[in-house]
């Protein structure tokens, strides 16, 4: 959808000497996908991103967007057609929020009465009411609230494009999170294609799909945030990526992705004997006990029950906690450590018992990709 | 006393007076406007042109109004309009030049860069972004030029009754030399009130073309 061919541009400096801001830049954004460019300030990422609509002058190289090469195109209706959020937010202090949000529609000349009401739904898509905001103006509003309508101006048109330079720097980083959740779930009902600069590895993880790490002007590293920190190309990427990537890697991969499915399980009915024996077959140390529909209940202890006789309601445990299929590992490792267990129970949103996870099998996911890079370089 | 009794038996002069002060300085202003804030907006674009106008429209404000109209007395003469209301209307709008231009292009090239680069990357010509995002945001600082330029100017306007422009000036000239203290006073007085009226209607003109966002200092930011 964006597509960049060794894009470059060299700056004159006064001095009469030159700064290469952008070094042969190659790289594809796919239709839907977020792609981060991430690196040091002064590296090039706003360089290549303005180079995309035309504010900068690229030096040499080719620019398409939407399959049409951009030289080709008028730069002012290049940028009205594509999205454009800056760090500094830059709402327009003379205009109201409504007026704001519509000032891309209005220079595309749409119907006021649509580009209005377009307005409002915008508006309630970043949980901001109508009825306040649309007559209220940008310094009446906190500043979470006024980067949210900076995105929702960059959408008012519906372009297919959006080109975000460091759109949530400015705000605390509590308020940050709140954003980018809200972001994230804006964009998986949105689908646009986007480059998102950001200097902060943490977000870059969050928000990417793709990562771009750039180097004094040169795309150093493509790849998806999983891949980064699995298998960073170089020390620099590895250093920028930081000495806790591992630990990252948590946030990247769901519970589902890693538990064992298909567990055994007995329920509150069944004899002890029943559960210690499947437990014996299959050497596991512990089985979950279900309800009537399969909803988690509780768990037996081999070691508890090697004697014990009776129904497993009789000497079943409380579960500690459980953890959803669809939480992360971070989640899943909190949730061990602050329980002091080894293994949790998976459900899914109505309870329902679906695998468990275990210390092993997390170490033994974020390790799985060293060693296959190991393998693969010998 | 002698003086109030001058006054309320001359309402109709000064009525009159008052409204020609009022004409020179008013259409000298207007056409001021006309002029300065093009050129203020013009010298943006570049810095050198800028160091020049503003240096010429601020030696142009040191010239003595008195030599100014003396200077202009045999140029317009030519067209026959040597003294009286033309060279009075010149004089003001040059006077006008320096608090209009500099307030002008002082406001515009203030205007926040993110702003700019915001409606560049929004797809604004850059007539769009003059009309719609910088005059606007530059009014509130042009208009305290204009309020400078107009008190300022109804007080030269003042001895613009010597080239024979007319206006409250009269009062002041006749008074000076008829030593007639209550044409004096009533000259002066009604130079003042005017100055004062003419100000506190631009501050109120200019409040009401600011746009609530940078008036309203104690908007309070509510929670993200
Ligand atoms: N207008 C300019 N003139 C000269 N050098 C510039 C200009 N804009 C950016 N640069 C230089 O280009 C490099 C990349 O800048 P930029 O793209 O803004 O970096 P980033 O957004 O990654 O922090 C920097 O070294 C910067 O100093
Ligand atoms: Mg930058």
């Amino acid at each position: 959808m964006i597509k960049l061919e060794k894009l470059s541009k060299v700056f004159e400096t006064p001095g009469g000497g030159s700064v290469i801001a952008a070094d042969q830049v190659s790289m594809e954004v796919n239709e839907g996908e977020i792609c981060v460019l991430l690196g040091p300030s002064g590296c090039g990422k706003t360089t290549t991103l303005k180079m995309i609509n035309a504010l900068i002058p690229k030096t040499s190289g080719k620019i398409t967007v939407a399959g049409r090469d951009v030289d080709t195109l008028n730069p002012v209706e290049l940028r009205r057609s594509i999205g454009y959020v800056i760090q500094q937010i830059g709402l327009f202090p003379n205009m109201t929020i409504e007026d704001n949000i519509c000032v891309v529609p209005d220079l595309l000349g749409w119907d006021r009465k649509k580009s209005r009401s377009r307005a409002g739904d915008l508006l309630e898509m970043v949980n901001l009411d109508p009825a306040i905001f649309l007559k209220r103006f940008p310094k009446e509003l906190s500043g979470g609230q006024q980067q949210r309508v900076g995105v929702i101006r960059a959408l008012a048109a519906d372009p297919p494009v959006l080109l975000m330079d460091e759109p949530f720097g400015a705000i605390d980083p509590i308020n940050r999170a709140v954003i980018q959740d809200e972001f994230l779930k804006m964009q998986s009902e949105i689908r646009k294609t986007i480059a998102f600069v950001s200097h902060d590895i943490d977000e870059a993880i969050k928000m990417a799909d793709k990562v771009a790490i750039f180097k004094d002007g040169k795309l150093v590293q493509y790849a998806s945030p999983d891949d980064l920190l699995a298998r960073p190309v170089n020390d620099f990427v590895t250093s920028f990526v930081g000495s806790d990537r591992t630990l990252k890697r948590l946030s990247l991969l769901r519970v589902g992705e890693v538990m064992h499915g298909d567990q055994l399980r007995v329920t509150a009915q069944d004899e002890v004997g029943k559960a210690r024996h499947l437990m014996q077959e299959a050497g596991h140390k512990n089985i979950v006990m279900v309800g009537p529909q399969g909803r988690a209940r509780g768990f037996l202890h081999l070691n508890d029950i090697l004697e014990a006789r009776g129904t497993v309601a009789e000497h079943h445990n409380a579960l500690p906690s459980t953890v959803h299929v669809k939480d992360d590992l971070r989640t899943a490792v909190s949730k061990m450590f602050r329980h002091d267990v080894s293994w949790l129970a998976c459900v899914d949103d109505d309870g329902f018992f679906k695998g468990s996870i275990t210390q092993r099998a997390i170490s033994h996911a974020l390790g799985a990709t060293y060693r296959d890079s190991a393998e693969a370089a010998e | 006393m002698e003086t109030i009794v001058f006054f309320m038996d001359n309402l109709d002069v000064i009525l009159e007076r008052t409204l020609q002060h009022i004409a020179i300085v008013g259409v000298a202003i207007s056409l001021a406007i006309l002029t300065g804030v093009p050129i203020g907006i013009a010298i943006t674009l570049n810095r050198k042109a800028a160091n020049i106008v503003l240096y010429v429209a601020a030696i142009i404000v040191t010239i003595p109004s008195i030599a100014l109209f003396g200077l202009m007395i045999p140029i317009l003469s030519l067209i026959g309009h040597g003294v009286g209301y033309l060279p009075a209307v010149i004089a003001v709008l040059l006077y006008s030049q320096l608090p209009i231009i500099r307030n002008t292009y002082t406001a515009i090239s203030n205007v926040d860069p993110a702003l700019r680069e915001a409606a560049r990357g929004l797809g604004m010509t850059p007539m769009q972004r003059l009309m719609k995002v910088e005059i606007p945001l530059a009014i509130p600082v042009v208009m305290a030029g204009v309020r400078i330029a107009v008190v300022m100017n109804i007080g030269i306007t003042a001895i613009a009754a010597y080239i024979g422009a007319g206006g409250l000036g009269v009062f002041i000239s006749r008074g000076i030399s008829q030593t007639d203290p209550r044409q004096l006073i009533t000259g002066a007085v009604m130079v003042s009130l005017l100055a004062i009226a003419a100000d506190y209607a631009l501050m109120w003109a200019q409040r009401r073309l600011t746009p609530a966002s940078s008036s309203s200092t104690s908007a309070s930011p509510s929670n993200a």
